[in-house]
C-alpha cells in the first residue's frame, strides 16, 4: 500500500493529474475521431442488420463504460470506507456523473436500435431491465451525496449503496443468458473468445478506448474541482468562525 | 453524400444515436471543466482574501502570519 500512498497525496495528485491531462486528451480525440470515421465510414454493414449495425459502435462502449465506471466507483467507495483515505471518497463521488451519462446514452441508444431491429423501443426484459436500474443506482448515489451536509457522513452512506449495487453488475452481464429474450448475447467478451467479425471488432475497440481516455479526463477534471470545493468549504468555515 | 446521410434507410435512427452520445459527452465535459475553472477563481479570491485578514491581525499581534497559498 505504501505505492498506492504516495499516489494518494493530493499534492501530488494535482502535479501528476495536471502531467497526465494533456496528453490524455489528444489520444481521446485522436481515438475517437478514428473511430467516428471507421464506424461510420470505414466498417462494412451487417449482412443482417444493414447500416443499422452502426449504432452499435457507440452503444456498446458506452454500456462497457457504464459497468466499468460503476465497478470504479464501488472499488474507490471501498477503499475509501477502509482506509478513511480522502481521495478514494473523491474519486468515487466523481465517477459517478460520468457513469450515469454513458449508462443513460446506452438506454437510449439502445431504445433507437431496437425500434427498427425489434420492432420496439422498450421491452422489460433482463438486460434492459438491470441496465435501468443501473442507472436508477448512480442516481440514488448522487442523491446520496447531495442529502448530507458533512462530506463524512455522505461519502459512508454513498459508499455503502455503491458497494450493495455491485450485485447488479454480474446481473447484468449473465442477463442475456438467464432471461434470453430480445436481446441479443455477448459477442466481445465470451468464453472461446470474439464471434464478432474483425472489420466491426476493431473500430469498436478503438471507440471503446477513447471512450476510457474521455472518462480518465473528465474524472480528473472532477476531482481536482472536487478537492478544491473541499478547501473552498474550510476556508468559508474558518472565515465564518472568526 | 445524400445516401451517406440515409444509412440505407436507418439515418433516422442512426444520427440521433450518435446526437445523444455526443450530447451527454460533450455536456459533461464542459460542465465539468466550467466547475474547475470556477472552483479555481473563488478559491483565488478566498485564499487572497485570507492573506489581507492575517495581514491585518499581524499589526495588532506580533504572531507569525499563516497564509494558505500553498496551491
Amino acid at each position: 500500500m505504501p505505492r498506492l500512498h504516495r499516489f494518494a497525496n493530493p499534492m501530488r495528485f494535482a502535479r501528476l493529474s495536471k502531467a497526465v491531462l494533456p496528453w490524455m486528451a489528444v489520444l481521446t480525440i485522436l481515438l475517437i475521431g478514428t473511430g467516428l470515421y471507421w464506424a461510420l465510414l470505414a466498417s462494412p454493414a451487417d449482412y443482417q442488420q444493414k447500416d443499422s449495425v452502426r449504432i452499435m459502435y457507440v452503444h456498446v462502449p458506452a454500456a462497457w463504460m457504464g459497468l466499468f465506471i460503476y465497478v470504479s466507483m464501488a472499488v474507490s467507495s471501498a477503499a475509501g470506507l477502509i482506509w478513511r483515505h480522502p481521495l478514494a471518497d473523491i474519486a468515487a463521488k466523481s465517477c459517478a456523473p460520468i457513469g450515469a451519462g454513458f449508462t443513460l446514452v446506452a438506454l437510449v441508444t439502445g431504445a433507437l436500435w431496437g425500434q427498427p431491429m425489434w420492432g420496439t423501443w422498450w421491452v422489460w426484459d433482463g438486460r434492459l431491465t438491470s441496465m435501468l436500474i443501473l442507472l436508477f443506482l448512480y442516481l440514488g448515489y448522487m442523491a446520496l451525496w447531495q442529502a448530507y451536509d458533512e462530506p463524512g457522513k455522505a461519502s459512508r452512506a454513498a459508499a455503502i449503496l455503491a458497494l450493495v449495487g455491485v450485485i447488479n453488475v454480474p446481473i447484468i452481464h449473465f442477463s442475456v443468458e438467464w432471461w434470453n429474450t430480445l436481446h441479443q448475447p455477448a459477442s466481445v467478451f465470451k468464453v472461446g473468445g470474439p464471434s464478432i467479425d474483425p472489420s466491426m471488432l476493431w473500430p469498436l475497440l478503438v471507440m471503446a478506448l477513447g471512450f476510457t481516455t474521455y472518462f480518465v479526463v473528465v474524472l480528473l477534471w472532477r476531482m481536482r474541482a472536487e478537492i478544491l470545493a473541499r478547501r473552498i468549504h474550510v476556508l468559508m468555515m474558518q472565515q465564518a468562525a472568526s | 453524400m445524400s445516401e451517406f446521410f440515409d444509412m440505407g434507410g436507418y439515418g433516422a435512427f442512426i444520427w440521433p444515436s450518435y446526437g445523444i452520445t455526443a450530447l451527454v459527452m460533450l455536456g459533461l465535459l464542459v460542465a465539468s471543466l466550467r466547475s474547475l475553472r470556477a472552483n479555481e477563481t473563488q478559491l483565488a479570491s478566498l485564499e487572497s482574501e485570507k492573506e489581507k485578514w492575517s495581514q491585518q491581525s499581524d499589526e495588532w499581534s506580533s504572531t507569525p502570519t499563516e497564509t494558505g497559498t500553498s496551491a
